[in-house]
């Protein structure tokens, strides 16, 4: 079959591979229909992940039929119609049962490595270094999915494709960060970074009855987008207002926002130059691994007592971070990668239900083939490019 | 091999202290003799160097007892520091600087008798014994150094005790039950090729070695239903190891707190890196992929594999991973016999 393989940092190309077989008994292989490019997949296109390996096969979000399954898997048969969530989660150990399905303890085969650096093993992610298990991605014609009873939900009414391949990833992940927010009747939430997920973000507060939503980046298409599809209330562009503490201070009289959604991570770009510099310096040297403006500032400019809710991807250590802040006010921080196992189902009601049409994030299709143009139309927000979808 | 050349472990009931006792070796016990020596020497030398001048038949002037203070005396504590507490295991390069402080007292003594010393038959007796000690000395630094030749660097490790824990969703009676039969143990410790039941209620267990496999009999020194089971290598064994696995519930409903425990001896010997290697295998890291293992196969029913890890990870070999793409049908096939190995 075809796949995207990451071949080294800024490369990744389609090649022939063999086709996907099950290794365990709850595996099921699933011939993709769509698939996604997932602004953390730039993370790896730009070499910041450590454990990649030339030849991986990059993708966690897809969605296709099934076309073969293991002797233990009772709730999918061959046929079906299915959306693969990107972490791989056993169901049975503690941190499944607890619904931290990214936190599965059993699913990632190099636990090992995943340990030394985070102090504890994380869940499986499909294409996504070997720290998350080097399992094959999903930018592919096909991938072995894992423990297929516990994680693929079925689809079974007349959704397009682009309507529920978010589940995958991005809707749950901007809907996990909107509710780590704990809205209240009121609450003024403001989100950095109006990528995929933080319109996911966005859409999520204002369902989730947040008073108003901020949406702050310096893409001026994405903040249109983020007011026009995601129902932004207010935007700040910080290539015009770099102080965005001092625009929410005015935003909300001083108060700051009840809760800070980060939907940024580790390659933030600022228009403050000196800190930026001195971030991408050490970055690039590798002696952070993050460029972690966005949530210094989201530390600073939160209400005191308010929440900062990361689902910006980071991956190791961060310089000059804000602790004193967080104490001293008593802000809470919460993060995670998503827990989507735990979302698919409500989401999928909220899809069918009409509050949200995923697919408004969408503005590039094209064939598998043309995954590196994808990759450098996304990173170089070329041609107002939000979000690319791939078809085998 | 020769049993000497190694630790012999002292493992009366195969727990963790007596374990850890061992009877050092001949010339192990010579460089201790003169680590003694050079502490019995030393002190005196710096505490109160003019008797001891006096004692060894040299005038008790300022000069000699500086001498005595910093030349002699500091360089006996000296010793006597590295050769029972710094160096303990390997004390060679401070008995090869034993030898060299000899010569330096002979120096220092023949100069003192050519001085006209108070008391000439004290000091020849002084001298006679500098000799004597010299000679232990030589005798105690070519005997290390050998010892140290013999082994290459990876054997000369201490025995290796191994410490893992995890918790696994399941009743301390199922884990109980399903490590009591050694037979599965192979299915997540990878470098165990099988364990199978002997004569005598012994086990017999087979490694994977570099070079073909290694084997050795094992039996259980303690077994209490559902709490604890403990073995350990029986004599003359290849491989001198022991272990223990406690259970206990977890808070909660969190299942069964699974506590490891291994002893293993890297003797030196014509075995050399083969053995080195595979014990090697039994430090932490392994240890605790392991127990992943014992985890997976127990809460999911099989070990958890991966395209880029097919036959389940091993911290060992993280660096030489394929890459994350589906395995050839060959691959697949040779790999499938893990397929096997599951719990359920």
């Amino acid at each position: 079959m075809r796949a995207n393989v990451w071949s080294g940092r800024n490369t990744v190309q389609v090649e022939n591979v063999p086709d996907p077989k099950i290794l365990n008994s709850r595996d099921a292989i699933v011939k993709i229909t769509s698939t996604a490019i997932c602004g953390s997949d730039l993370h790896l296109y730009d070499g910041y992940i450590p454990t990649m390996k030339k030849g991986d096969i990059l993708g966690h979000e897809f969605m296709g039929e099934v076309t073969d399954i293991g002797r233990d898997v009772g709730n999918l048969k061959v046929g079906d119609r299915v959306v693969v969530p990107f972490p791989i989660a056993c169901g049975n150990c503690n941190a499944c049962r607890a619904e931290l399905y990214s936190c599965c303890e059993n699913s990632n085969p190099n636990a090992g490595i995943a340990e030394k650096l985070m102090g504890h093993p994380t869940a499986g992610i499909f294409g996504y270094s070997h720290m998350t298990g080097g399992y094959a991605g999903g930018q592919a014609e096909a991938a072995r999915v894992p423990f297929a009873d516990v994680g693929p939900i079925k689809i079974e009414n007349g959704f397009t494709d682009e309507q529920v391949l978010f589940l995958s990833d991005i809707f749950p992940t901007g809907y996990m960060g909107a509710e780590m927010c704990d809205i209240q009747r009121g609450d003024v939430i403001a989100v950095w970074g109006a990528g995929p997920v933080g319109q996911f973000a966005i859409a999520s507060a204002k369902m989730l009855g947040a008073e108003r939503v901020i949406a702050i980046d310096h893409v001026d298409y994405r903040l249109r987008m983020a007011v026009e599809k995601a129902g932004a209330d207010e935007t700040i562009n910080f290539e015009e207002q770099p102080d965005v503490v001092e625009q929410l201070k005015l935003l909300t009289a001083g108060r700051g926002p009840d809760a800070c959604i980060d939907a940024v991570g580790m390659e933030a770009e600022h228009g403050h130059g000196p800190i930026h510099a001195y971030d991408r310096v050490k970055q690039a040297a590798r002696l952070e691994t993050e460029r972690p403006h966005a949530i210094r500032e989201a530390v600073m400019a939160c209400r005191s007592g308010g929440i900062i809710s990361v689902i910006g991807v980071y991956g190791g250590l961060i310089d000059k971070f804000p602790i004193g802040a967080v104490m001293n006010r008593s802000l809470t921080i919460k993060s995670g990668q998503c827990h989507v196992q735990r979302y698919m189902r409500p989401l999928l009601e909220r899809i069918s239900n009409g509050e949200i049409d995923p697919s408004f994030v969408v503005t590039h299709r094209m064939e598998l083939g043309k995954a590196p143009e994808g990759y450098e139309t996304f990173k170089h927000k070329r041609d107002e490019c939000v979000k690319v979808v791939l078809k085998p | 091999m020769n049993q000497n050349d190694t630790l012999i472990r002292v493992n009366g009931s195969g727990s963790g202290a007596d374990a850890k006792r061992a009877v050092l070796t001949d010339e192990r016990k010579l460089a201790e003799l003169l680590g003694w020596a050079s502490l019995g020497l030393g002190l005196p030398e710096v505490a109160s160097p003019g008797r001891f001048d006096r004692l060894i038949g040299v005038r008790p002037d300022p000069k000699p007892r500086a001498i005595t203070v910093v030349a002699c005396g500091l360089r006996e504590l000296a010793a006597a520091a590295g050769i029972l507490t710094l160096a303990r295991a390997r004390p060679v390069g401070w008995l090869w600087a034993r030898v060299a402080g000899d010569a330096l007292d002979l120096a220092l003594l023949t100069q003192a008798l050519r001085n006209r010393p108070e008391r000439p038959a004290r000091l020849a007796g002084a001298i006679g014994a500098v000799v004597a000690i010299s000679a232990a000395d030589v005798y105690a630094a070519i005997q290390n150094s050998r010892h140290k030749q013999e082994n290459s660097p990876a054997t000369e490790e201490q025995p290796m005790d191994v410490k893992a824990a995890i918790t696994v969703r399941r009743s301390p009676e199922e884990v109980y039950a399903f490590l009591h039969d050694f037979q599965n143990l192979p299915r997540f410790m990878y470098h165990i090729e099988s364990v199978k039941p002997g004569a005598g209620g012994r086990w017999h267990w087979k490694a994977k070695a570099p070079l073909g496999s290694l084997e050795w009999d094992a039996e259980v020194t303690e077994d209490r239903l559902n709490e604890l089971i403990a073995w350990r290598s029986v004599e003359n064994s290849k491989i001198t190891n022991s272990g223990r696995v406690q259970f206990s519930p977890a808070p909660r409903d969190q299942g069964t707190e699974i506590r490891l425990e291994l002893h293993y001896d890297a003797p030196g010997g014509p075995l050399g890196d083969a053995l080195a290697k595979l014990v090697a295998q039994g430090r932490t890291p392994q240890a605790k992929d392991d127990l992943r293992r014992l985890k997976q196969a127990m809460e999911t029913g099989e070990v958890v594999r991966s395209d880029a890890s097919p036959e389940g990870a091993t911290a060992s070999r993280l660096l030489k991973q394929r890459p994350a793409q589906p395995l050839d049908t060959e691959d697949a096939q040779s790999s499938a016999r893990h397929m096997e190995r599951s719990y359920v």
